[in-house]
């Protein structure tokens, strides 16, 4: 440090000691410095934190089972809230009574005052398994011993077949938000291969690969997904189902992961501490794996965020085409099909509450990925 | 720059073999092959398929030899112009997909067209007037665009103009136009139904071209020709649109290529929910009735259109960026 500066103010000193700090400190602590300026991304990475922990407790969140059909409360609309009874906080709802216009035809219902219904927090209700192991009754939300939450709660109201909304929006968020997370691993695998490939080797290698990514890009994806879909086996469990659809739509979303790995690994092949190792007679495994990878991590991350939403998407648009996952499995797509009718969404406008949260979703992994890729990017202003 | 045209020619006729790979492929997966099908399908109708007529089209279809010589054979077939017949129609498939091919590439091209004349504009009044209200209002409404799958955009819309003005905004046609023939009044009536789907299906690449136009003009603007060419008094529009513009134009022009399919993507599950009469609720129909023939050739159709618009645009592009002409040669 030049010596006058010291002199001068003591000022100087802090910031030195703040320079000290950034010149020891790893490449991950600099990162999170970044990211944390860019408050939209931290706010997003929350939401996608909140995202994925109501994946982990759906079945927390969820009051109703949500396979519990009933014509009798078919197409409920979403129930009004009471928070506080008097001046305590006492949230309850109001018993619905279901009756069939005998004009239209059609079910209405009507909230009967007289009937309140407490909304107890930890209460009990149908039985689940945390992560598949202990079983439990205990959820979020619930009513006192006695009633039933899925006969008598409905937050977001109720579909055709008469399913609690609210608790199938939780299931289908599990299974929404997994998939895109699996279908994204696929995609990171075949894109870290073959863009490592492609960067690391150069010539014949990469030319294969790089025609066949510019192929892949400029093929119109939905109607090839759709034509695959379609083809899956009719006889097929939703497990096999959901395998195959993470398959179909991450076969065509490596490309751009390919992309972002080879444009690194070209960039990176003639730096001197990649040379450095390869003169010390490290193997090329280790090259890559130690000394390469570590180096730009960050930037996969980044981009796999990025890769995120548009996985999120090709599974909602095929599921509600009816040509991804079919019911009984639920996911976000599943659940707007219903809203596929004009009429019937007019009528019963919360059938496309599920749409909500692919956009927050959406919009989450965007902003949080492009948060990650400034914060990644050590030449970024 | 015949070099460059010549090399993305051979590549576009690659990315034509990988798609009737394809599109083979999704036509024969499914259990069963097209004559028993067929058979099924005529029995079903009450009419029967003589054992000679079927032995005629095991042989057409080369049904029973090895994967690739049905795809030679069914390549030779597709050259002549016979994509097969149509189970679910029992018409022949090019009779079936007729005019839904063309108000196909219609309803593509004005989305492009549209994520052209919006993105370009907006991108530099952003760039010029960077953190102004109106930035920020574009801003928005670009993550919007960007965040909301178009089929999702296109429901709310089509809820909005049934609840708000009572009216079925999807469509292509005014009823009593449908199936008329082609007219002044139906071209008319064509382009005053074309809007909606235009704005829905072009929104997410307009949002991205005036992200794009924004990066690269502000990039652009910073430079020091713009300063001095400031500083010898020229007017603000020419400072900005003689260079700056030109040169973050280039880029711009670029993500054409990718930008087609994605419309062309899109148009498909768009016209679903519109309900509008291009190859879409077609193909939706084809692939849940399996009937494979109609719905491999229009993967195939979709894909060689794409192909051929994006050599379009790249030969344009060779034709309006001297640097690839200079660096190809």
């Amino acid at each position: 440090m030049a010596e006058p500066a010291v002199a001068l103010e003591p000022t100087s000193a802090v910031a030195d000691a703040r320079e000290q700090r950034v010149f020891v400190a790893s490449q991950w602590q600099l990162m999170w410095w970044r990211f944390r300026k860019h408050k939209v991304a931290v706010a997003s990475g929350l939401i996608v934190i909140a995202f994925y922990a109501g994946v982990l407790g759906a079945d927390f969140l969820a009051y109703a089972d949500p396979d519990a059909s009933e014509a009798q409360r078919s197409l409920m609309p979403p129930q009004r809230v009471y928070w506080f009874d008097g001046w305590r906080f006492s949230p309850y709802v109001y018993a619905v009574k279901g009756a069939r216009d005998p004009q239209t035809f059609k079910r209405v219902y009507r909230a009967d005052p007289s009937q309140k219904i407490a909304i107890r927090f930890f209460a009990e209700g149908f039985e689940y398994r945390v992560f598949g192991l202990i079983a439990t009754t205990r959820h979020l939300i619930g009513v006192d011993r006695g009633l039933d939450a899925g006969e008598t709660v409905f937050l977001l109201g109720t579909d055709v077949q008469g399913r609690d909304l609210w608790s199938r929006l939780m299931y289908g968020t599990r299974i929404s938000l997994t998939i895109g997370l699996f279908g994204v691993t696929v995609s990171l695998v075949l894109g870290v291969v073959l863009g490592g490939l492609s960067g690391f080797y150069g010539g014949v290698a990469d030319t294969v690969i790089q025609r066949t990514i510019e192929i892949l890009r400029s093929i119109p994806t939905i109607p090839l997904w759709m034509g695959l879909a379609a083809a899956l086996p009719r006889d097929w469990s939703v497990l096999q189902v959901y395998f195959a659809i993470t398959i179909i739509i991450s076969l065509l979303g490596w490309t751009d992961l390919a992309r972002v790995v080879r444009g690194r690994f070209l960039a990176m092949r003639e730096e001197d501490f990649v040379v450095s190792a390869r003169l010390v007679g490290c193997s090329q495994m280790r090259t890559i794996f130690v000394h390469m990878v570590p180096s730009f991590m960050s930037h996969i991350i980044a981009a796999t965020t990025l890769a995120l939403p548009a996985m999120i998407i090709s599974e909602t648009a095929l599921s509600f085409l009816g040509l991804g996952l079919r019911p009984p499995a639920i996911s976000w797509g599943v659940l707007l099909q219903q809203a596929q009718n004009v009429q019937t969404v007019a009528i019963s406008p919360w059938l496309m509450i599920p749409a909500v949260p692919v956009i927050i979703a959406v919009m989450a992994f965007n902003f949080l990925g492009d948060g990650l890729r400034d914060a990644a990017d050590p030449y970024g202003r | 720059m015949l070099a460059y045209i010549g090399r993305r020619a051979i590549l576009a006729i690659f990315t034509v073999w990988a798609i009737s790979v394809l599109a083979f492929a999704i036509i024969q997966l499914p259990p069963g092959d097209y004559v028993t099908s067929y058979i099924a399908q005529m029995a079903s109708m009450g009419s029967v398929v003589s054992d000679e007529e079927a032995q005629n089209l095991r042989i057409q279809y080369g049904l029973g030899q090895p994967m690739y010589v049905q795809y030679l054979k069914w390549m030779r077939l597709i050259v002549r112009g016979n994509f097969g017949m149509s189970m679910e129609w029992r018409r022949p498939v090019t009779e079936v997909i007729g005019e839904r091919l063309w108000l196909t590439v219609v309803v593509s091209v004005a989305a492009l067209i549209l994520t052209w004349v919006l993105g370009l504009p907006i991108g530099i009044y952003s760039a010029v007037r960077q953190y102004s209200v109106g930035d920020y209002l574009a801003t928005f409404v670009g993550f919007i665009g960007l965040a909301v799958p178009n089929f999702l955009l296109a429901l709310v819309l089509l809820y909005l103009g049934f609840v708000m003005f009572n009216a079925h905004i999807g469509g292509l046609f005014s009823p009593e136009l449908q199936d008329a023939p082609w007219s002044a009044a139906r071209v008319w009536d064509l382009l005053q139904h074309l809007p909606i789907p235009a704005v829905i299906l072009g929104l997410a690449g307009t949002a991205q071209q005036i992200r794009i136009m924004r990066a690269n003009l502000l990039d652009e603007l910073r430079k020091p020709y713009v300063v001095t060419a400031r500083s010898k008094g020229l007017s603000e529009a020419r400072v900005v649109l003689k260079y700056p513009v030109r040169v973050a134009l280039n880029p711009f022009a670029s993500t054409i290529g990718y930008t087609l399919p994605y419309i062309v993507s899109g148009s498909i599950i768009v016209s679903v929910v519109l309900g509008l009469p291009t190859v879409g609720p077609l193909l939706l129909k084809a692939l849940i009735a399996q009937d494979m023939f109609l719905a491999g050739t229009i993967v195939l159709l979709l894909g060689v259109m794409t192909v051929i618009g994006t050599l379009i645009s790249d030969i344009l592009l060779v034709w309006i960026d001297p640097r690839i002409r200079l660096e190809e040669t």
